[in-house]
């Protein structure tokens, strides 16, 4: 039975050529979580990035700031229908973390304080299209959304870009992550509306 | 909303009864983990995001994940508790 | 098995300026637990849909519901059902849900029923299904609101036809002209005061956004209640989940 509620019509539109298809313009910030907000003293936060043979590259808090910044100005798109246009953020380009690392892995997956995980191809964390950011809008990036450190991959869906980060583990397969095993796309392009496993 | 919203398993009721024939938010659950005993409706759940997600109150273990696709609903029990299911009427 | 049916505004009532309550149409319905909710479900043309839990606020009845829901500025649902909804509009709904914040009306034991803001309807629910059937249980009611203009369901809960309910009104912002208490949260002394004693051993039933809910659960811990005679239920901004 599809009943049509009249009048009802959801959040809808803004420009097409920057707002995906099913999504809406966000004006506003929304917080997802899937769990109590991790509070993570930047004095206790490392960044990790470990290779399919275990080995591991580590960087502090100041060695993580030392490293060459980045501003990145991009529009993001959340798999529960909103995008918000023009974010601007400050981080450390991945492939600045990931120069002297040695690897022939094709894939990633994120993992953040708290126990979240997300995977990616790794071909889409180079060439300037992710970073892990720590200032939002001119200000240090808040605990709820995803500081002291988040990744950010805006030409995927938001939740790959994982809040809370805390490392990638460079992997020779594709290994779902949270909300991959849980039926979400493994990849999740927005323009292609790869919500769900087998869109 | 700029604040994350968490709600509880009273929620889960609806969503729940179009996978199981009795309603688990009344049943009792026993925790594998901290141990603590409540009723699956005194669940700390997630649903802004994603999908719903479910923790323990004692020790914020996953307990749930349940998404809607097109294609069906994916649930993962999580295996971090037992529940006990009451059978009669009232609970 | 609750599965979606159709539900048709038949008539509605403003509680407030921004909470409308829906009186809704539901052929088939069998009546409820008061306590119970809904899940309803907006379809837009191009099949989009979005789903929200809400408390049902009327006695047990056949065939019939009634729903408050609370604006919620921004909102995706609500702004639909409290400002565009109209009489003979359709939507689909899911329930009665949920098994725990139930108030069964033959359990003569007292009862506390505190709520916050919109989470006041299920317990109007449990006062109305009281009235309903004749129930002789001793309720307590506090209720947290904002101001005078923010009170729902004025003139039913707490009338005089309810004898052994009593309302304790809390305002948390602007009190009425001559209150003696003012307007200041909800406080363990407000619960001591109105509630019942934990000796008596109430059932109670704890409902609104989930700060609140956790502060009096806390509370009425505090006072001494037994956490497993405590049912909560937690809502997000606007009344619905």
């Amino acid at each position: 039975m599809n009943l049509i509620t009249r009048g009802f019509h959801g959040r809808r539109g803004g420009d097409p050529a920057r707002i995906p298809p099913g999504q809406y313009e966000a004006h506003d910030f929304p917080v997802l979580s899937v769990g109590p907000t991790p509070r993570v003293d930047t004095d206790d936060w490392a960044f990790t990035v470990t290779t399919e043979t275990g080995t591991a590259h580590s960087w502090t808090w100041d060695e993580f700031l030392g490293l060459a910044q980045e501003r990145p100005h991009v529009d993001i798109h959340c798999v529960t229908r909103w995008s918000k246009l023009d974010t601007d953020w400050v981080g450390v380009s991945v492939d600045t973390l990931l120069a002297d690392v040695e690897s022939t892995a094709d894939y990633a997956v994120a993992h953040s304080y708290g126990g979240y995980t997300t995977n990616l191809p790794l071909e889409d964390l180079t060439d300037g299209q992710a970073w892990i950011v720590h200032t939002f809008d001119g200000e240090p990036l808040a605990a709820e959304h995803g500081g002291p450190a988040r990744l950010l991959v805006p030409h995927l869906y938001f939740w790959k870009s994982a809040k809370w980060v805390k490392g990638l583990t460079l992997t020779p397969g594709d290994e779902p992550g949270f909300w991959e095993q849980a039926g979400y796309h493994d990849y999740g392009d927005p323009w292609r509306e790869q919500r769900y496993r087998g869109d | 909303m700029t604040r994350p919203t968490r709600l509880d398993g009273n929620v889960l009721a609806g969503p729940l009864s179009e996978v199981f024939s009795v309603d688990l938010t009344a049943a009792a659950r026993l925790c594998s983990v901290c141990g603590d005993e409540g009723v699956c409706a005194q669940l700390l759940v997630y649903a802004d995001g994603p999908g719903l997600v479910a923790r323990c109150p004692g020790c914020a273990v996953l307990v749930l994940r349940l998404v809607r696709t097109p294609h069906g609903v994916v649930l993962d029990l999580g295996g971090t508790g037992c529940v006990t299911i009451p059978l009669g009427e009232e609970p | 098995m609750p599965s979606w049916t159709t539900a048709t505004l038949e008539a509605d009532r403003w509680e407030t300026p921004t909470a409308r309550t829906l009186v809704l149409s539901v052929p088939g319905w069998a009546g409820h637990r008061p306590g119970q909710h809904v899940d309803v479900q907006l379809r837009a043309e191009d099949g989009y849909t979005a789903e929200r839990s809400y408390s049902i606020a009327s006695a047990s009845g056949p065939d019939r519901l009634e729903l408050t829901v609370q604006l919620a500025p921004g909102g995706e649902v609500s702004p639909y059902l409290v400002q565009e909804f109209r009489p003979g509009d359709r939507v689909r709904v899911r329930g009665p849900l949920g098994g725990w914040f139930v108030w069964r009306t033959a359990d003569p034991d007292p009862v506390v029923l505190v709520g916050g803001g919109s989470g006041v309807v299920p317990l109007a629910s449990m006062v109305r299904e009281r009235r309903r059937t004749g129930g002789r249980a001793l309720f307590r009611i506090l209720y947290s609101l904002r101001s005078p203009d923010d009170r729902y369901y004025a003139g039913d809960l707490g009338a005089a036809s309810d004898p052994g309910v009593d309302v304790f009104l809390a305002y948390t912002r602007s009190a009425p002209p001559g209150s003696v208490r003012g307007a200041k949260r909800l406080s363990v002394a407000d619960l001591n005061t109105h509630g019942f004693p934990a000796e008596f051993t109430p059932l109670c039933y704890v409902c609104g956004p989930t700060g609140f809910v956790e502060t009096v659960a806390d509370g009425l811990i505090a006072l001494g209640h037994d956490p497993r005679r405590i049912r909560t239920e937690r809502y997000g901004s606007g009344g619905g989940r």
